[in-house]
Formats: C-alpha cells, sequence, structure tokens
C-alpha cells in the first residue's frame, strides 16, 4: 500500500519560507477559483466532499460553514493549533511544512463565511511553526492574499497568531477562544456554540490546521472528487502521526478505509527490535488502547463509536510487549490529572481517584473493589465531564477493561497472593 | 409553548425554560449544588446531570435548554450513580468534619450528600490542608472546605465587581482566592460579606465573635449595651423558622434581655438622628454650592469601594458618620457623660447585617477616647441567631419588651435605612418639608424602593426639581461613580448600598437570600414603616431631645465634632 | 527592553495578556513574572492583579517563582517514554544533579517536565527554552548541556 499525499504533496518540495516556491506550484490559484464562486457554492462543494473535523470531533465542516454564512456582522475564523494531543504532530509539520497551505484554506472559508478577522491559536511549544506563519502571514499579506481588497476584489481578511502558553485544554474550542481573550482556558457551558457566539461573543468558525488546509484541495479538485477518496464511512486523506515502537515513525497521509495495520507494517515497517505488538494506543492520550488482533480495522471503524473518540487527530501509538499497561495508564492519567482545568468537579476531583487507584494496580496492591471503582469512576468522569477533556479522558481505561481484562484480572490475583505472602 | 417528558410524566412549558427550571413546574426535584438564583450559571458541579434520550453522556439540567420532544429520565440508577460518585469525589477533597463546622445542618453538601444517601465515601480523603485566612476583622476563609463552585467568584466580580476572588492555578491544585494567593486586606475587599452570603458550605464566613460577646456579657465591671439594626429584625426570624423572617422588636427585645444584655436600644434611633446631619448637610451643599452630588454615607462595603477604588470622588461623601458608629460615639460621649460612667468601662455590641460593619468599627477614625473603639464589637444576623440557638431561647414563649431609653424611640423612616432607597425615601421625607416648609403629601416614594439595581426620583425642592439617585450592589453603583468622574452625573444626591438589595441582603444576613427571600425582606421592612405613628425623622421627639439637651442643632460644632468623620484615599 | 517597553507593543485590552506574560517570561533571564509586573500589567490592560494571577498560574509555560536562564523540559508522554531506554529524565537529573522543579545552583538551568511536544517520530526529546532536541541519547545530552554552559561562560 502506498500514501495518498494531498495535503502533503508539497512537503519538501518547497521551501515554506518562500511565498514564491507555493506561488509557483499553484498555490493560492484555489482562492482565486473560489473567490468568483458564491458562498452558497463552496459551501456546497464542502457539503459535497463529505469532509468532518480533522481534529478529532468529525463534525461536518460544512454545517459549520452553513450557520456561519447565515450570520452577519463581526464575525472571527479561528485555527486551532493546539496541538497537546500525545502523540500527534501532523499539525506541526503542516505549518511547518506548508504554511501557505493553511493560509489558503483559511482564505476560502473565510470568503465563504463572511468573516473578515481570523486568528491562529498555536501552542507555545510550537515555536518554529509560530515563525513560520507570522513569516508566512506577512508575505502574503505582501503579495496582497491578506489585508484589503484581496486579489483585487472587494474581500478583507486578516489573520494573526496567537501563542498558547502550556494548558491542553486549550485544544478544547471554548477553552481556546478564552484564552484567545486573556483569560484561562476554562471552557463554556454550551450552548450558544461558537458559531452563535465563540470569540468575544461573535459567532466563529473554528477549524483544525488539518480541516483548514484541506479546503484548497476540495475546492480544487471539486467536492465530489474528493468525496470519492476514501470509504464510506469518511471521505478523503487523513494523516497519521504513527510514533512508538515502530521501525519508522513519521508522518503518514493515507486515504480513509486503509487499515491501521497497513500503516504500522507497510507504511511504519512494523515493530522495531523483534519485539511484539501488545498494545496501540489510537488518537492519542485520549483514545482507546486496543490489542494487537484488532488492527485489521479501518482507521475510521465505527466500532469506537462506543468509547465516543474513534481515531481522534490521527495518532497510532504503537506499544510493544516490554511495557506494562498499568503504567502506560498511570502516566496517561496522571497527564490528564494535571491537563484538566479544573472547572467541573468529576474531572477536577475524578482524575486524581483514578491516579491513586492505578497506582494500586502499578503496585500491585489492588483489590476487586478498587477495580470497581475505577471502573466506575472511569464511566462517571466520561458521562458528566464539562468538556471534551473529561469526556475522552477515561477512554484508555474503559477500552483496556474490555480488550485486555485479563490484566486487570490478574493485577487483582497477584495482589491477592502477595497479601497472602506477607 | 413546548412538549417533553420527564420521568415518563408529559410536560408542557413556555419556550427558553432549562430542564432544571421545567422540571421543579412539575415539582420533580433535581438536586443542585453550583447553581445559585440570580448568579450566573457555570454548571461546574455536574450534580444535575439527567438523562437525554438520544443524546451521549448525561447532560446538566441546569444549562441545557429543553426543547420539544425530549424525553429525560432525572432518576434512573445511571443519574444516581453519577451524582453519588460526583458527591463522593467533591467529599474526598473537603474538610468534611461537619460537626465542628458553622455550617453543620445549614450546608448545601451535607444536605446533597444525606439526601443522595451518601453513607460510604469510596475514594479517601486527597486535602492538601491550606493555613486559614484570618487577618482582617469581618471575613475568615477557609479553603480546606472550598469545594469550588464559583459563586463567590461570581458574586464578587459580577454582581459587586471588586474581583477580589478569583480562580488561581489548575486541576486538582485549583483554588479559589484573591491574586498572588494572598489574605483578603482593605486595600482590595470592601468586605462586604457576598461571597460568603452564597457560599454553599463553610469556606467563607464572617469571623465569629459570640464567644467575646458571651465574656463581656458575664464581666460584672462592664456595662454591656447592644443596638441592633433596621434590616436584622426583618430577617432574623428566617433562622428560628419564623414566617417571612420578621421577629417584633418586642421579642428581639425580650431575647436580647434573656441573653443578658442590660440596655438594648435601637439603631434606628441614630438613623434619625443620621437623616438631620445629613439632610442638614444636603441642603447647605444645595444652598451654598458645595460639592454636588452629594453621596450617603452609611454603607461601610460602600466606604471602602470609595476609598479603595474612587479616591476622587471621596469629597462628594457626606461627611456623617453611619448610624452604627453615631451610636458609638453616643454612647461613649453623652451616654457616659449623663450616666456618670466612664467610657472605657462601656461596651457596645452592635447586630448588624452587615460583615464590612465589624471592619468599620475597627477604623481609626472612630475612637472617641483613649484608643478604645467607640463600637467595641459587631455581630452579624447569623451571629445572634447563633447566640439565640446557644441559649435555646423559644420565641413563641416569649413576652413582648419595648427597647430601651434614651435611644429606643424611633420612626418609620429609620426602619426604611435596611431598604435600598430607604436612606434616600427617609431623607427626602425631611428635607423636603423642612425646605418646602410644608408638609408632604404622599410619604412613600415608590420609585426608590424595590430590587432594580439603579433607581431614580425627581424632588421638587424650594421650587427647583432636583433629581437623585439610588443604586444597590457595586456594579450598579460603579456605573453612577463613573458618572460623576465624567463630570456627567445629572443627580443632587445619591444613595449607594454596596449589597444588593441593601442591608437587608447584606452580607451578614441568613444564607439562602436570593431575589425571593429580599422581596419578604423589603416587605417587611415597609410593613413596620407604615405600621409606625411617627414615620419622619425630624418628627422624632427623643431626636430633637438630644439636640436641645447635648447636640446644639443639626451640623452644630458639637455635632460636626461627634458625628461627622473624614475619608482617605488607600494605597 | 523594559517591561514598560513590552506592554507598549499590545493594544491595552484583555486579550493581549498571554501574549504579554510570554514575551516577558522570555525577555527575562529568569523567566518568571514578578508581583510588580502583575500589577503592571493590570494597570496597562485595565483588568484586575486577580485575573492576570489567575491566567498567570494558569498556564505552565509561565512561572511565578524565578527559574533558571535555561528551562529545560522533558517529555513525559508515552510515545517518547516507550522510546527512552535509558531515562532521559533521570540522566539529566544526575548531570545537573537536582531533581525535577529544581533550579541549579549557578541558576543556569530550571528541569521540568511538560506534555507531549509533538517530536514523536523523533523521540525521546525535550525542549531548551522551547528548542527541540530530539532521538536523545545520554552522549547528545551531555554534548547539549555543554553547548549551554560554554555560550555561557
Amino acid at each position: 500500500m502506498k500514501e495518498h499525499k494531498l495535503l502533503t504533496k508539497r512537503f519538501g518540495e518547497i521551501d515554506p519560507f518562500s511565498i514564491e516556491d507555493f506561488v509557483n506550484v499553484g498555490g493560492y490559484e484555489t482562492l482565486k477559483k473560489a473567490m468568483k464562486m458564491t458562498s452558497e457554492e463552496i459551501i456546497y462543494e464542502v457539503e459535497a466532499s463529505r469532509i468532518t473535523g480533522r481534529g478529532g470531533a468529525n463534525f461536518p465542516t460544512y454545517m459549520k460553514m452553513r450557520a456561519m454564512s447565515k450570520e452577519t456582522g463581526d464575525m472571527y475564523l479561528v485555527c486551532n493549533a493546539d496541538e497537546g494531543e500525545p502523540g500527534n504532530f501532523k499539525d506541526k509539520h503542516l505549518m511547518e511544512k506548508d504554511p501557505h497551505q493553511l493560509i489558503e484554506g483559511m482564505l476560502i472559508s473565510a470568503y465563504a463565511v463572511g468573516a473578515n478577522r481570523g486568528y491562529i491559536y498555536i501552542r507555545g511549544e510550537y515555536q518554529s511553526a509560530v515563525y513560520l506563519l507570522e513569516h508566512a502571514i506577512n508575505e502574503a499579506r505582501k503579495h496582497g492574499y491578506l489585508g484589503q481588497d484581496i486579489c483585487g476584489k472587494d474581500f478583507h481578511f486578516d489573520l494573526e497568531v496567537r501563542q498558547g502558553a502550556g494548558a491542553y485544554v486549550c485544544g478544547e474550542e471554548f477553552a481556546l477562544l478564552e484564552s484567545i481573550e486573556g483569560k484561562p482556558g476554562r471552557t463554556r457551558v454550551k450552548p450558544p456554540f461558537p458559531t452563535e457566539a465563540g470569540l468575544f461573543m461573535k459567532p466563529t468558525l473554528i477549524n483544525n490546521v488539518e480541516t483548514f488546509s484541506t479546503l484548497p484541495h476540495i475546492i480544487e479538485m471539486s467536492g465530489e472528487e474528493y468525496g470519492k477518496l476514501g470509504s464510506s464511512f469518511a471521505s478523503g486523506t487523513k494523516l497519521i502521526s504513527l510514533s512508538g515502537n515502530v521501525k519508522h515513525k513519521g508522518l503518514y497521509e493515507v486515504e480513509y478505509g486503509t487499515t491501521i495495520r497497513q500503516v504500522i507494517e507497510e507504511l511504519g515497517g512494523g515493530v522495531s527490535n523483534g519485539q511484539k505488538i501488545n498494545m496501540v494506543q489510537l488518537g492519542g492520550a485520549c483514545g482507546p488502547i486496543i490489542p494487537e488482533h484488532l488492527l485489521d480495522m479501518d482507521i475510521d471503524n465505527e466500532r469506537f463509536e462506543i468509547f465516543n473518540s474513534k481515531m481522534g487527530a490521527g495518532a497510532i501509538i504503537v506499544i510493544d510487549d516490554r511495557f506494562d499497561l498499568f503504567e502506560i495508564l498511570l502516566r496517561t492519567m496522571t497527564f490528564f490529572a494535571h491537563e484538566s482545568c479544573g472547572k467541573c468537579a468529576p474531572c477536577r476531583e475524578g482524575h486524581i481517584q483514578i491516579v491513586k487507584l492505578l497506582q494500586k494496580f502499578y503496585d500491585t496492591k489492588v483489590t476487586y473493589k478498587d477495580y470497581e471503582s475505577l471502573v466506575s469512576l472511569a464511566n462517571v468522569i466520561h458521562e458528566t465531564a464539562l468538556c471534551g477533556l473529561g469526556q475522552t479522558s477515561t477512554t484508555s481505561i474503559l477500552a483496556t477493561v474490555e480488550f485486555f481484562q485479563y490484566y486487570y484480572q490478574q493485577r487483582i490475583r497477584q495482589s491477592e497472593r502477595r497479601e497472602w505472602a506477607l | 409553548m413546548m412538549n417533553a417528558m420527564i420521568n415518563n410524566v408529559s410536560v408542557e412549558v413556555e419556550d427558553g425554560l432549562t430542564i432544571l427550571e421545567a422540571a421543579r413546574k412539575y415539582n420533580i426535584n433535581i438536586p443542585t449544588l453550583c447553581h445559585y438564583p440570580e448568579l450566573h450559571i457555570n454548571s461546574d458541579c455536574r450534580i444535575c446531570s439527567v438523562e437525554i434520550d438520544g443524546r451521549k453522556g448525561l447532560k446538566t439540567a441546569c444549562s441545557t435548554p429543553i426543547k420539544d420532544g425530549m424525553n429525560i429520565i432525572t432518576n434512573s440508577p445511571r443519574v444516581l450513580n453519577a451524582r453519588k460518585t460526583i458527591t463522593e469525589l467533591i467529599l474526598a477533597n473537603h474538610d468534611a468534619n461537619c460537626t465542628a463546622c458553622t455550617r453543620n445542618l445549614n450546608c448545601e453538601l451535607q444536605s446533597l450528600a444525606k439526601n443522595l444517601g451518601i453513607d460510604i465515601n469510596r475514594f479517601p480523603s486527597v486535602l492538601e490542608r491550606k493555613p486559614l485566612d484570618l487577618l482582617n476583622p469581618s471575613l475568615v476563609r477557609n479553603s480546606n472546605r472550598c469545594i469550588k463552585c464559583g459563586r463567590c467568584v461570581d458574586v464578587c466580580k459580577n454582581v459587586q465587581a471588586m474581583h477580589v476572588l478569583e480562580t488561581m492555578h489548575r486541576g486538582h491544585e485549583m483554588t479559589v482566592g484573591p491574586a498572588f494567593d494572598e489574605p483578603l486586606n482593605d486595600q482590595t475587599c470592601t468586605f462586604c460579606g457576598q461571597c460568603a452570603n452564597v457560599c454553599p458550605v463553610g469556606a467563607i464566613m464572617e469571623k465569629d465573635n459570640t464567644d467575646v460577646v458571651w465574656e463581656k456579657l458575664h464581666d460584672p465591671s462592664v456595662y454591656v449595651m447592644v443596638q441592633i439594626a433596621p434590616a436584622v429584625r426583618v430577617a432574623i426570624g428566617e433562622t428560628l423558622d419564623h414566617e417571612n423572617g420578621l421577629i417584633s422588636n418586642g421579642k428581639l427585645v425580650s431575647a436580647l434581655r434573656h441573653l443578658g444584655f442590660d440596655h438594648i436600644y435601637d439603631t434606628n434611633f441614630t438613623a434619625d438622628l443620621t437623616i438631620m446631619e445629613e439632610g442638614t448637610e444636603l441642603i447647605d451643599r444645595i444652598m451654598n454650592g458645595g460639592v454636588l452630588p452629594m453621596m450617603t454615607s452609611c454603607c461601610p462595603g460602600w466606604i471602602n469601594f470609595a476609598e479603595q477604588r474612587h479616591p476622587n470622588i471621596i469629597d462628594h461623601i457626606s461627611s456623617c458618620k453611619s448610624p452604627q458608629q453615631m451610636f458609638g460615639t453616643l454612647a461613649k460621649t453623652y451616654y457616659a457623660d449623663k450616666s456618670n460612667i466612664d467610657s472605657r468601662d462601656i461596651y457596645v455590641v452592635s447586630v448588624m447585617p452587615c460583615t464590612a460593619k465589624k471592619y468599620e468599627a475597627t477604623r481609626k477614625e472612630f475612637r472617641s477616647f483613649y484608643d478604645i473603639p467607640d463600637v467595641d464589637i459587631v455581630l452579624t444576623t447569623r451571629e445572634l441567631s447563633k447566640m439565640f440557638r446557644q441559649m435555646g431561647v423559644d420565641f413563641d414563649l416569649i413576652k413582648e419588651e419595648p427597647f430601651d431609653n434614651p435611644f429606643g424611640i424611633t420612626t418609620g423612616a429609620a426602619q426604611l435605612f435596611g431598604a435600598s432607597g430607604g436612606v434616600m425615601e427617609a431623607a427626602l421625607r425631611t428635607v423636603y418639608e423642612i425646605v418646602n416648609k410644608k408638609p408632604l403629601v404622599d410619604i412613600n416614594f415608590e420609585s426608590v424602593r424595590g430590587l432594580q439595581g439603579i433607581k431614580e426620583a425627581t424632588v421638587d425642592l424650594g421650587g427647583k426639581e432636583i433629581k437623585v439617585a439610588v443604586s444597590n450592589g457595586l456594579a450598579n453603583t460603579k456605573t453612577l461613580v463613573e458618572q460623576i468622574e465624567a463630570g456627567t452625573s445629572p443627580y443632587t444626591f445619591i444613595e449607594i448600598m454596596a449589597c444588593p438589595g441593601g442591608c437587608i441582603g447584606g452580607g451578614g444576613q441568613p444564607y439562602g437570600t436570593t431575589n425571593d427571600v429580599r422581596e419578604a425582606r423589603l416587605a417587611s421592612t415597609y410593613f413596620i414603616d407604615e405600621e409606625m405613628v411617627c414615620r419622619k425623622s425630624h418628627e422624632n421627639e427623643m431626636i430633637l431631645a438630644l439636640y436641645e439637651d447635648y447636640l446644639d442643632e443639626p451640623n452644630s460644632e458639637q455635632a460636626h465634632h461627634l458625628l461627622h468623620t473624614y475619608y482617605e484615599a488607600r494605597k | 527592553m523594559q517591561i514598560i517597553d513590552v506592554l507598549k507593543k499590545y493594544p491595552a485590552s484583555q486579550t493581549s495578556l498571554l501574549e504579554i506574560l510570554l514575551e516577558i517570561d522570555r525577555l527575562k533571564d529568569n523567566h518568571y513574572i514578578s508581583k510588580e509586573e502583575v500589577h503592571m500589567i493590570s494597570e496597562y490592560l485595565g483588568v484586575r492583579t486577580s485575573h492576570v494571577y489567575s491566567v498567570l498560574t494558569f498556564y505552565t509555560l509561565l512561572s511565578t517563582e524565578p527559574r533558571g536562564k535555561h528551562i529545560i523540559q522533558v517529555c513525559k508522554d508515552i510515545p517518547c517514554y516507550v522510546n527512552d531506554a535509558f531515562d532521559v529524565r533521570k540522566t539529566l537529573e544526575k548531570m545537573l544533579n537536582m531533581s525535577v522543579g529544581q533550579t541549579s545552583r549557578d541558576g543556569l538551568f530550571t528541569l521540568e517536565e511538560t506534555a507531549c511536544i509533538g517530536c514523536c517520530d523523533e523521540a525521546p526529546a525535550m525542549l531548551i527554552d522551547l528548542e527541540p532536541y530530539t532521538n536523545l541519547t545520554r552522549d547528545k545530552i551531555e554534548r547539549i548541556l555543554a553547548s549551554y554552559r560554554e555560550v555561557t561562560l
């Protein structure tokens, strides 16, 4: 199997610092094409493409755009480049290797919905992406692609880079908007949704870097053509961040319909050092951990609906058989305990208790009651948390309880034996 | 209107309601914790989670609008388990030593745990103890009990526009408190106590002074007198299972006597005196080109606010001491003189609806003799109620008794001091008659009554129409003050009360002060006024006698010396 | 550059707060925001100090306590962990003779842990002053630390 390069096709071919390079290979031509279309025509193409949000929530992109296009007055475009989900690095590559592709995608969206101000919120840890995008925005402005009367038409749009300051939760859309407003990244109560009242309480279209970066390709090849790519579940291509114990870690662009095993074995070259795959975490820290025998699923497999997460933003983390499930879970949950914003009770108070329970598993000092508490708590956090962080944070526990039940039982028995021996 | 199902009961409610509001209309009670009427819905505690058919996860009833055709379940095992689990989690990070807490049996978290039937907590305590904040005279913060519901932050930031309290740090380490994790202090906090009033647990409380008062009551060498503020009597009954919260003056006096007070006086007396002084000051400012608009000075939360945040408008504030402090001064000067008692032996206790009054009593300006404060100690309504409980006073059995004299005869105007707009109304009753030299036809100034944040009225004074304004809640006050700073204020006289509704909604009042409760306290206030024989301060014969005997005339040199004060910018 | 000059670069509205805090933090050798600076920022933006402090204590790239000249952040998440054959964190702790959260006695380094920094394809990785260092080995770490020490000397 091979990659299907669409968003990554210019990677390495052009100098990301050079707008001329981008323009020479046809960059910003799609913008000009889009500007000859009406707002509704563009949104129709996006609808026909069947593209859904690439940040992990999989919401149909056209629906947000249509809701926005009905609004009048001030509105904003926001690009979510706060890529903090462990195991994901696609947005970093998209910004560092083809920044103008993102700007073009945002321009097309802004034109379609009628926004004239946009922000790209990049996590503070991605300094080179910040630098590159600021440079690219300046270049685009100089060449008349940003600012007043873009491409000589009555279309005004400008962009600004905003940096995060170290908060995973700012990847959540409302937390991100709060952060741009100069507040702690704590989410808001929904409704209203961002397309109704987002940044500065104005209608706001917020999309992931990959989603915006895909838009020029949809317009270029038509929504219908783009929609033919991929599978019946999901159209188009997906960037996969492959990491962990594989020979060739890296970023791969594949069509939906590709299986996880194909990515790991055919693109990633399989497990390194002659070990065996024990677990694979999908999506990142907020995703499920699955066993080797489930790897033949598509990267968009509906089976993961039960954990409310599917493939997330497209990370595949391979873990070989040298590693203890409970060490992995403990690290994952410590991460969430640290990254919880503190606003809602189940997330703020729940993760610290989950960490305590997992520590008992890790220390082989666990009882069946602890196991029950762990599962109950993981479910309650998942069901009641205010934002996406808490709603997905315990996916790895819920999934491993299903797929690695053996490990849980074994650790409880080992603890009992250890107790008797003492 | 829309139709939905709640627990298989079909409900028909108007559009725009939340699930919580809709359910309550049908007597389906969904438990809440962080929710508080009149504050923002932040849905932080997640206790009101319910199931909605076809939606993933659980949704909070407080924040989710009910929609046509929704099928909602509020009592499934799944929902109950979630509520219990969250409550256990909150309790595991809470100093749940309930029997040793002021809020025992009056705590929203405790009630929730009881109602949900929590008999064991599966989760170990993760509480990391922090020291108490005890460094100011008004409020105590105990972070070990804080459950991060966000109410105090909301009321401080949005209702009072102070923004002293905020959520600091994040995740499990999140705390609520002032900047730099410092204690509350008089540079930033007005001590209005609204945070304490909305706190569902015992994390912010008034500084309890009941022990000191009990000691003084049993100290034969001191002469203990007590004054009781107008807003206290319309609310304290709420804590004693009395309807409307109203306790008659007679029963209150009798109960105070039960506690052991020898001399029981009414702050309403010095409220009448305040009207004489403040009214005269207003007339003087109008006639002689003084600084206008003049602003009232009886609310210590407002004075703190002005000195901290808007020192440039200090000249607009009346120089009159508050009724509490006028009382304290008279007790230690006039009363001491007349009774031949050393003022050092007089111990003045105030019962106030207010936590800022505790701070006010400690101010250095309010020391007539030596270094002893005019008012020695201030109890809030809640603390007095506590003393009644400690003594086991039974209000049903108790007899009625009049206030003691010379500070016991009062007017309906004085009672109005407890309500927002009341000082204005009382002042207008007097100023109108003095300036226009004719009786007021309708003495009820309806336009300055009620819970609206900013109220206005126009009055004819000596043939000239003057505009007056009344604000309650410091966020509203800010609006009026900024007008003055911009030089655009159209008013001549402005009454300011820091707390929403005025003193009846004070920070020291019984818990659960919602707008419904405020309305009931207001109704009692106006009821008392209507019932009084004398309803205008300048017709209070005891006040007139006091001037004759000791103070000369309003704004005289003696009156200025004793009853007026000054303000200073802080920083 | 003075703090006041930093402030003047930004519009005096709350939305500038995070950018201002980040810039001041990076400007200062000891990478923290002092109480006086919180007051200055609050005055300039017209927001309360409690607000500035709540933002300052929310984000992990910011600090209320003085830190070292160079801030080393070691990734602690799974993709780095499963590729970390020699324990980057412990190695650094040993080489710097301090533990995570501390600042070296010469004030040169502060050692912190960080959430994933998006270098999973070149794990294990760390940041020094937000500059990524990847495919770490013991030797490589030694060379990197030496280079920072040299520049300072």
